[in-house]
């Protein structure tokens, strides 16, 4: 078998990765925004705790259940987004769920290089992307609860 | 004779690639591929006969006409029905459901009254019945399932009383392949004055299917299912109830006279058929079961029977770990049905492998969210097979699988 072509989708080992060790599971103190997102037609799940410390996420708790894409998005996500502001990792889900929905020939912002790139790479299997932008749901939904 | 390779010429798909390997299509529960003699009734019709049928003088609506009526008199004799008045064309399984739901559910269901349906039900046979039982203030009750996946038919006398207005049971689950003793079903809600529907969506493409020797008082099915077209299934109801039913939907072919007050009915089988039907596929649908018959529908069967002993004895000697193998293991009483789930690998992921290396199966819940559910999982996949499958493709499948747990447990060499 061309196992190129699978690891088109699980590449680099970084989604596996994730998937088998997601980051930022252990319970966090305090939290001050809570995210979730489910998607009823495979029952995979997302959420998210947040602590904040003035307006930068300071502490991420994600939990989830599903598949390999959606573990590992949540946990690529989890880190990607400490240490920025509420109002930059807001533009970080915007420019992410944005890149995603673009098709595979169009190029995509150099931002998103790194580990959140093996995400990006998702776009080659178009009925997995909603996998991969679950996590993104979950995340606006804890920012939106921010008043 | 039952020649599976030259059956397989039949089938223009099958000769697909995907992503460079031999297409491996193991999703026919969903839908089957179809045969270049349906894909050609369906041209020449379009090319030769296309009119409305039941309306003009004209040659060509003669003709439209004569092979429409044709199409039902096959579907028919298929599932040996005393008359094709008492074959309704609908679009799917799930518009027949519908149809008896509201036809004959609304004047036969009554509050308090009781619907007994199976654990196993796809949402097309418990959706209506839901609907149904809430505006009626009717209740739904279940046949406990034994951990096999097969029914607890010792549990059936009880539940079965003078309450139960219908019982309503499929006869091969699309997610467990388990065949439901649905002839005994029939036998002891007939004893207690209900009647019994068989939705045949799994079972009427597989399996010899004979509504007089089941005696069912209804049989769902879809067209799509069994090589013929999408858009095109049937219900059959027994003469006597299909004539005591109201119409499902009113318009036109479905009207004996109408004046601007009120309008009297068609005679059976058209005043069930609102609007101009589906003439092409109904075709369609009637060129699928001359291919059947030509195979032999005993002979589908062994070819499958023996395709799942095949399969069974596969999935239990590999080296697959964990894997839980849903349903029952004894072929006389399972279909070609797979869902299977395993501890290490989600059925998304798995789908995705499979996919990449030319094998097609279903992931999710298969619209059965609550027996899915019921196993303690969110999704399993399912490989389900058909006549034109070989054990080529059952070996594929599992060193598939095989392949495909090792590298999410051990991850890429």
């Amino acid at each position: 078998m061309d196992r190129t072509k699978i690891d088109d989708i699980y590449r680099d080992r970084v989604i596996l990765d994730h998937c088998r060790n997601p980051r930022n599971i252990s319970p966090i103190e305090h939290y001050d925004l809570l995210g979730d997102a489910v998607n009823p037609f495979c029952g995979d799940e997302v959420h998210f705790q947040i602590g904040l410390s003035d307006e930068v996420i300071e502490n991420v708790r994600f939990t989830g259940d599903g598949c390999a894409i959606n573990m590992a998005s949540g946990s690529l996500l989890s880190e990607a987004v400490k240490g920025l502001t509420t109002e930059e990792a807001s533009e970080l889900s915007i420019k992410f769920v944005e890149s995603m929905r673009k098709s595979i020939d169009q190029d995509v912002d150099q931002q998103f290089i790194g580990e959140l790139s093996a995400l990006i790479s998702v776009r080659h299997f178009p009925v997995r992307i909603k996998c991969a932008l679950l996590a993104w749901s979950a995340l606006e939904d804890a920012l939106s609860t921010k008043a | 004779m039952f020649d599976v390779e030259k059956i397989r010429l039949d089938f223009p798909i099958l000769a697909k690639e995907i992503f460079g390997n031999p297409l491996v299509y193991l999703d026919n529960a969903a839908t089957s591929q179809k045969p270049r003699q349906v894909i050609d009734a369906l041209v020449d019709y379009y090319e030769n006969f296309n009119a409305n049928v039941h309306r003009g003088v004209h040659t060509l609506s003669m003709e439209a006409t004569d092979k429409y009526e044709d199409a039902r008199e096959k579907v028919s004799s298929f599932i040996n029905s005393e008359s094709s008045d008492s074959v309704i064309w609908t679009r799917n399984a799930s518009e027949s459901l519908n149809l008896v739901a509201y036809s004959w559910g609304e004047n036969n269901i009554n509050e308090g009254d009781e619907i007994l349906l199976t654990p196993m039900e796809h949402h097309s046979n418990l959706v209506p019945w839901q609907e149904l039982a809430r505006r009626k203030n009717a209740d739904i009750k279940f046949i406990p399932m034994l951990e096999n996946g097969t029914l607890d038919m010792d549990r059936v006398d009880d539940l079965i009383t003078e309450k139960t207005a219908l019982v309503s049971a499929v006869h091969m689950s699309n997610a467990l392949g388990t065949i439901n003793p649905v002839r005994e079903l029939g036998v002891k809600a007939h004893r207690m004055g209900a009647k019994i529907l068989v939705d045949g969506a799994q079972s009427v493409p597989h399996m010899p299917t004979d509504v007089q020797e089941l005696n069912c008082d209804f049989l769902v099915f879809s067209g799509h299912k069994m090589l013929g077209p999408t858009g095109i299934g049937a219900l059959y109801v027994k003469k006597e109830i299909l004539e005591s039913m109201e119409p499902f939907l009113t318009g036109g072919e479905m009207v004996l006279e109408v004046s601007y007050e009120e309008a009297s009915w068609a005679d059976l089988p058209m005043k069930f058929e609102a609007g101009t039907p589906n003439i092409a596929d109904s075709i369609g649908l009637g060129s699928a079961v001359d291919y059947l018959n030509v195979l032999g529908m005993e002979n589908v069967r062994e070819h499958e029977k023996d395709l799942t002993t095949y399969a069974l004895n596969r999935f239990k000697n590999a080296d697959l770990e964990g894997l839980d193998l849903f349903g029952p293991d004894d072929p006389n009483i399972r279909g070609g049905v797979f869902s299977f789930n395993t501890p290490d690998v989600h059925p998304h992921d798995l789908g995705t492998f499979l996919d990449r290396i030319g094998i097609a199966v279903r992931t999710g819940h298969h619209c059965a969210m609550p027996l899915v559910r019921s196993l303690g999982v969110a999704a399993t996949a399912r490989a389900s097979f058909y006549l034109y499958n070989t054990k080529k493709e059952v070996d594929i499948l599992v060193d598939g699988v095989t392949e495909a747990l090792r590298y999410f447990r051990d991850g890429p060499n």
